[in-house]
């Protein structure tokens, strides 16, 4: 079987903590992944999450402010459901174009050092039950199933 | 849950052969490895050959090479060949309507389904040869042994 090139373009791609100059090119990224523009969101993400946040937050990007090529957004949360404090990961794209070159996977291992440089042991996200892509790729990062199970109910 | 014979041999034997390509073994040399009838695993290696995700090689010193791609088959492209999984429980339940024990019941056994599947679904060859090397269940079983020792 002959192995995949990894000499690609996602190799070179720095990746790095955000910046509000990148969050157009966030915007624009998560537009063409999920068909929808969300400015407030995304600003509102930066706030909590970025380098100027409360400091539990980590929200890095790869690539340059012109041309957004990936993302990941994670936190450090303590004490919900009496767990101690674990690392997060609610957000990771990358452009379709650059996919399955290993970019999603150096996007983890840049949150998961991070996390590890603030002690934490442990990295913990939730996936679509239909999403398998993304379920596969975290799994394929290592993660198998934790101690909780999502439970949740209509509000009627 | 658990997997009928079949299956089992042939996640041993596929999971084996993807470890490493290039390499091929015998219907024997499985079997011995795993402790399990030779005879049983040469059928099943048959049907896995029919399927694709194993070659025959043929000759002296013959036996099984891996043949598909290990990081695109999953666990469950595996299974679904011996058993029926992931299935919609409601497809193969008796439906009686106004049984609402019975669609309740169904409801739960849905959902347990959905999870089995979910999972089975997103652990591709190569992702479990990983894990398979990593030995999480060495340090993430270790409390759940630990209270089991002091509930005996
Ligand atoms: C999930 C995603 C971030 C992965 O990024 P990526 O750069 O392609 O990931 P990598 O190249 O590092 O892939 C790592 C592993 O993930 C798994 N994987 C990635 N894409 C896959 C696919 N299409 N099918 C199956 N497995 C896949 C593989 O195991 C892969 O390892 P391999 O290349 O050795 O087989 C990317 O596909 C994406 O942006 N998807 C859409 C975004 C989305 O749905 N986000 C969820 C909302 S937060």
């Amino acid at each position: 079987m002959a192995k995949p090139q990894r000499s690609d373009p996602a190799e070179a791609i720095d990746i790095r903590p955000a910046t509000v100059a990148d969050l157009a090119g966030v915007i624009a990224l998560d537009e063409e992944v999920t068909g929808l523009v969300k400015p407030e969101y995304w600003h509102d993400m930066f706030a909590r999450y970025g380098a100027r946040g409360t400091g539990s937050g980590c929200f890095l990007v790869a690539g340059n402010p012109a041309r957004i090529d990936g993302f990941i957004v994670g936190e450090v949360r303590a004490w919900e459901f009496g767990s101690p404090p674990s690392g997060w990961v609610f957000a990771v794209q990358v452009r379709a174009r650059l996919r399955v070159l290993g970019l999603g996977s150096r996007l983890f291992e840049a949150v998961c050092a991070r996390f590890r440089a603030a002690g934490i042991d442990r990295v913990r996200t939730m996936v679509a039950r239909d999403n398998t892509v993304i379920h596969s790729f975290f799994r394929s990062q290592g993660m198998t199933a934790g101690p909780f199970i999502e439970l949740e109910m209509r509000l009627e | 849950m658990k997997f009928q014979k079949a299956t089992e041999f042939a996640l041993y034997a596929v999971l084996e052969l993807a470890a490493d390509p290039a390499r091929q073994l015998t219907a024997v040399e499985i079997a011995d490895k795993y402790g399990i009838s030779a005879h049983h695993l040469a059928k099943v290696l048959r049907d896995l050959g029919r399927a694709g995700l194993v070659d025959a090689v043929r000759g002296v010193g013959g036996g099984y090479r891996f043949a598909g791609n290990a990081k695109r088959l999953t666990l469950m492209d595996v299974i679904r060949l011996f058993e029926d999984v992931g299935t919609d429980s409601s497809d193969t339940a008796p439906r009686t309507t106004g049984e609402d024990i019975a669609e309740g019941l169904r409801f739960v056994v849905a959902e347990l389904d959905a999870q089995t599947s979910a999972t089975l679904r997103s652990i591709s060859l190569s992702t479990m040869l990983k894990l398979v090397a990593r030995h999480p269940w060495a340090t993430e079983a270790r409390p759940a042994r630990r209270a089991a020792r002091r509930a005996r």
